[in-house]
């Protein structure tokens, strides 16, 4: 995998430049005072309603959508026939295909596995990691003897929780950070999502939350805030992306070398990520270009 | 600019001189010509578009308002080492600047570099 990756970085790289790996030629870590995760997600609601004024929190599930007219027009032509509907029919068939020990994983996740992935991930004490959507239903599969699937693997890890997630469609995100382990993790995904990485030399914060809003070529940049709520996403109505997918695509868009999927990286990643979307509804399976 | 295409040709020169000042006058005539050009557009490379508009190139589609508007770059910059030097690595001038550094990272070559200053000094 991780080679397969390294190939996709070389491509993106271009011009027989090699990617340059994070943290080489990347600008220092910012070292500001350390920030809590609630003051962090209000004081960046803060600046993008001062940015967006009158814009209610609920619409930033719609993305850059929600700053384009055009586009959310569009994008409610598709979402009215999405195209990956029948996707998301084969994810359900392999949530309620029983697994080797004749358990499914509604028997497998608590209350069925409804109204589950808004509270994801989440720090795991025992373990001493952040667990993932993904993580537990993977955990399902061990515990019932069967192989776990790819983190990478559109086909089945990625249609599985197109359909799991339904079933927490319309819950309001809360992730939450309660100890000083889960606080350590948060605090190396907020500095992943803070340093300066790849060739391009980018941090996810000057996009998403410096310039959310803002047009690069023809495309307004999503604001971080909301994004957490949709996942797997399809982009052109057609590509699943789970969110380790996504990070992966941005990862390779600013030539660096990508973490694996499913990797403690982007698990810690995701969790801070998540935080900022705490009190957003969640929505699965949406159209994204 | 369009004098350098037609330059050794005299007369014709000095009528494209004064359309040439009558063009930059109006706001427009980018030397389309120029190999920087391309490679200055192309997504792959320079792919300025993503960032800057260059109002005076109409082939030049972008939308973008990351970066300031490249225009008038000749009278901006009048030294052109410094236009240069902002290429390849605006972290100098502005350390927190969003720019990639085109050549402190081998993103492209110094002669696609000079080729790219090359065609933004028309613009």
């Amino acid at each position: 995998m991780i080679g397969r990756l390294r190939a996709a970085a070389r491509k993106a790289a271009g011009a027989g430049l090699a990617a340059i790996a994070v943290g080489v030629g990347a600008g220092a870590a910012i070292a500001d005072t350390p920030i809590d995760p609630d003051t962090e997600r209000a004081s960046i609601v803060r600046r993008f309603q001062q940015r967006f004024p009158g814009r209610p929190l609920d619409d930033y599930v719609l993305g850059a959508f929600m700053l384009n007219p055009a586009g959310r027009a569009h994008y409610d032509d598709i979402m009215a026939f999405a195209p990956f509907l029948p996707d998301i029919e084969r994810g359900r068939v392999l949530w309620e295909t029983p697994l080797k020990d004749g358990r499914t994983y509604a028997d497998c996740l608590p209350d069925g596995g409804r109204n589950l992935a808004g509270r994801l991930p989440r720090y795991d004490e025992a373990e001493a990691r952040v667990v993932t959507f993904e993580m537990l239903l993977n955990r399902c599969r061990r515990e019932a003897g069967e192989a776990e699937y790819r983190h990478d693997d559109r086909a089945t890890m990625g249609l599985l929780t197109a359909w799991a997630r339904t079933l927490s469609d319309g819950m309001r995100m809360d992730v939450r950070v309660d100890t000083p382990g889960a606080r350590a993790k948060w605090d190396a995904g907020r500095a992943l999502f803070h340093r300066r990485i790849g060739q391009m030399n980018f941090a996810c914060v000057q996009c998403h939350v410096d310039n959310a809003g803002r047009t690069m070529r023809m495309e307004i940049i999503s604001p971080v805030v909301g994004q957490a709520t949709h996942f797997p996403l399809w982009r052109s109505g057609e590509t699943l992306y789970t969110p380790h997918m996504r990070f992966t695509r941005c990862m390779e868009q600013v030539r660096a070398q990508p973490f694996p999927a499913g990797s403690e990286a982007f698990n810690n990643l995701e969790y801070y990520h998540a935080t900022l979307s705490n009190g957003l509804p969640l929505q699965a399976n949406v159209y994204r270009r | 600019m369009v004098l350098r295409s037609i330059g050794g040709v005299t007369g014709l020169a000095a009528v494209a001189l004064l359309a040439g000042f009558a063009a930059r006058g109006a706001g427009a005539a980018a030397d389309t010509t120029l190999p920087g050009r391309a490679i200055a557009h192309a997504q792959e490379r320079g792919n300025c578009l993503a960032c800057h508009r260059m109002p005076a190139d109409p082939g030049a589609v972008t939308e973008a308002d990351l970066g300031p508007v490249l225009a008038d770059l000749k009278s901006r910059y009048p030294d052109r080492a410094a236009l240069r030097a902002q290429v390849w690595d605006a972290r100098r001038a502005n350390p927190d600047t969003l720019m990639p550094p085109y050549g402190a990272h081998a993103i492209l070559t110094d002669a696609e570099i000079d080729a790219i200053v090359d065609y933004l000094l028309t613009l």
